[in-house]
This record gives C-alpha cells, structure tokens and sequence, in this order.
C-alpha cells in the first residue's frame, strides 16, 4: 500500500465447511478511495489478501442481482453499496440471511429455485393463437397492472429481509409470489387458477405478516409486500367462490 | 465426497436484529391494547344488560387511578398502531387508478390518519354532548 494511502476495515463471516464447524469473524484491511464500492472492497480482499474468500457477483451495475449481501446487517447489492458512507468506521458483510451458507458469502438458493418453478413464470396463454391471428395485444393499463413486478432481479434481499421466511423456509416467500403476481395480473396469462392453489396452500401468502421491510431492502422498487398482499385479498375471493362456482376457486 | 455442509444460522433474538424488526413487534405488540380496550367496552356492555347497580359500579371502578393511567397508556398505544398501520396501508391494498394515474403512497397513508383523527374528534364530540 502507498504511504499515506486511507485505508478501511471490512469484517467478512468466513465459514469453509471443510474446516469450520460454523462461521467467523475476520477482519481485513484494504485501501479506500470515495468511489469504491462494498463489492469493490471484497474483490481487493480476494485478489490482493485471500483468494480463498468465495462471493458471487457479474454485472457490478444492479442488473444481476448476484451480490446481494448483508451490509451492516442491511440486506443489500454490494455493487450499489458505497465504502464512503460508511468510511471510517469498519464495514460488516455477511451471507444473505435466513439462507443456509454454502461457503463465506456464498448462500444455498437451491429453495428458491424450486419455488421460482413451482409459480410457473411463464405466460400459460388465456386463448390459443396461430401466428397467423398475430400478436396478443395490450393496452398501456393492462401492461399497468403488472409491469413493476416484472422488474424482479432474483437478487433475494427481500428473503434476507423477511423474518417469517427466516422462521419458516417452506413460505414461498416475497420474489417468487411478487412474480407469480405478475403472471397472474397479465392480462394475456390464463394460468390464475393452478398459481392460486400454490398462493392459497399452507406454504402461500397467509405466511406473511406484513412486516413490509422486503419491499424497503428492493433495489428495483417491485413492492413485493404489495403482491403478497393483494393476493391475500384474492385467495380470500378464491375461498368463498367455490362455494358459488362449481369449478372455480381453491380445491 | 462431497464437502458441502450448509450452514443454517439460528433466528434466536431475530427482532433485535434491525429497527425496522423492532418496530414491527412495537406495532404488532400495541395491538394487544386494542384487544384489551375491546374487551374493556365488553365488560361494560355485560354490566349495562345487568341492570343499573352494575352498571354503575362499572362507571365506578374506570375512575379507579390505575384504570385511568392505563387508558392513558392505551391511547399512546392505540395512536402509535393506528400511525404505524396507515403507514403500512399503501404495501397492502390493491392499486387506486385516478384518472389513470395510481395513488401515490403518501395519499393513502396521509388520507387514512386524516379519517382516524376526524373519526376521533367526532366521536369525542358525541361523548362530550351527552356527558354535559
């Protein structure tokens, strides 16, 4: 390090479950400079003191939602963290909470992949048509009703963020429910009814409490505390219409 | 083999772990005052359909100072739930369209407390009448 060259400590949680029986602390000291950020700060460990330490990241713009880490506690994309709001004092980094660690800042996220399945993200077409009926139309409303949640990055601080996901891992939890609303909410979709038992089932929306601090920790504003929620008011609508439609509602 | 071994941390003391957390049981926990306050207006409903004695013993017993200082403490706790659910309210209602633009937030959380503070005064409106 250049003389005169300010420097920050960063305090990792390392576990290597070849060697670690659970996780520790250990600090490092790296350079800093104003524009470094968090993600900016574990790579100079990485390349510089330890290679050994194991993250994820790609795109360093928010774009990806690979770096997502605890920051001080604070579920966050370490790429849009800035070393200078914490400078001087020393800056904490842990793995995303409430998910098993795979190794140091590395997380299991094989659950979530499963429920991102199980939602069906895809569009199940209300009506079958040939290319030569053209394209499903829509109008700027009906795109309205459900763009936000189409700005998910899978980043998973909202699951960071959620204690009754941390208390219960089964919860299909914020992302994949804000997702399974979008699909929902299109109007050219028509898979509502299959989503709706997943969305009604014991491990659907009622396992949430509105504590809301998911869609505060979103770093692309999708609100998924918002689709969580109303889809409480449309399992509570799907409820009562079994008893009036033969076919329709939960089963 | 493999060596994977993932590591699950506890959720032991999980609400002290963030403000937002601490707030949310604070809510959660004010919440119980209303409860409390309901069954208060409860008992003194049963007393009323047990005829006049009872009744006021009942009006006797809420001038007790103990009673009176925890009403005083439920309305701190019945206004900080009423804040903090408003608060909440635009995360879990469905979108409002006005003249195609959604309501922002800030109108619904401001729009909610305006109707519990006039909902308040009208109520203690009615009450101040016919206590004089």
């Amino acid at each position: 390090m250049a003389e005169g060259q300010k420097t920050i400590e960063i305090e990792v949680l390392r576990y290597h479950p070849e060697n670690d029986t659970e996780p520790h602390a250990q600090v490092f000291e790296i350079p800093f400079t104003d524009d470094m950020s968090v993600l900016q700060g574990v790579q100079y460990i990485k390349d510089h003191l330890d290679g050994s330490l194991s993250f994820r990241w790609s795109c360093r713009m928010a774009i990806c939602g690979s770096c997502g880490m605890m920051i001080n506690g604070v579920p966050s994309l370490s790429c849009q963290t800035f070393l200078r709001d914490y400078y001087p004092a020393r800056v904490r980094v842990e793995a995303l909470a409430h998910f098993p660690i795979e190794r140091d800042l590395v997380v299991n996220m094989e659950g979530f992949i499963e429920k991102l399945e199980s939602i069906q993200p895809y569009i199940i077409p209300r009506e079958a048509r040939t290319l030569s009926e053209g394209e499903y139309l829509q109008t700027p409303e009906q795109l309205g009703a459900y763009e936000q949640f189409s700005s998910c990055i899978n980043c998973l601080l909202c699951y960071a963020a959620c204690p009754q996901f941390g208390l219960n891992s089964r919860f299909v939890g914020p992302a994949a429910l804000a997702l399974l609303h979008r699909y929902n909410a299109d109007s050219r979709d028509g898979g509502k009814a299959e989503r709706m038992e997943l969305v009604n089932s014991e491990d659907g929306v009622f396992n949430c409490t509105a504590v809301g601090y998911c869609s505060e920790v979103c770093p692309k504003h999708v609100d998924p505390a918002n689709a969580v929620n109303q889809n409480k008011t449309n399992s509570a609508i799907d409820y009562f219409l079994r008893f009036l439609a033969p076919k329709g509602g939960a089963r | 083999m493999s060596k994977r071994r993932p590591y699950v941390r506890s959720m032991d003391g999980w609400w002290r772990r963030n403000p937002y957390f601490v707030e949310y049981m604070i809510h959660e926990g004010t919440a119980l005052f209303v409860a409390a306050y309901a069954g208060i207006l409860l008992a003194g409903l049963v007393r009323l359909a047990e005829g006049e004695a009872a009744w006021n013993a009942w009006l006797a017993a809420l001038k007790n100072p103990w009673y009176v200082g925890f009403h005083l403490f439920a309305l701190a706790a019945l206004a900080y739930h009423s804040f903090t659910w408003f608060k909440i309210m635009p995360r879990t209602m469905p979108p409002v369209i006005v003249e195609g633009q959604r309501l922002p937030a800030w109108v619904i959380t401001g729009g909610g407390l305006a109707a519990a503070v006039v909902a308040s005064l009208i109520l203690l409106g009615v009450v101040w009448g016919m206590v004089r």
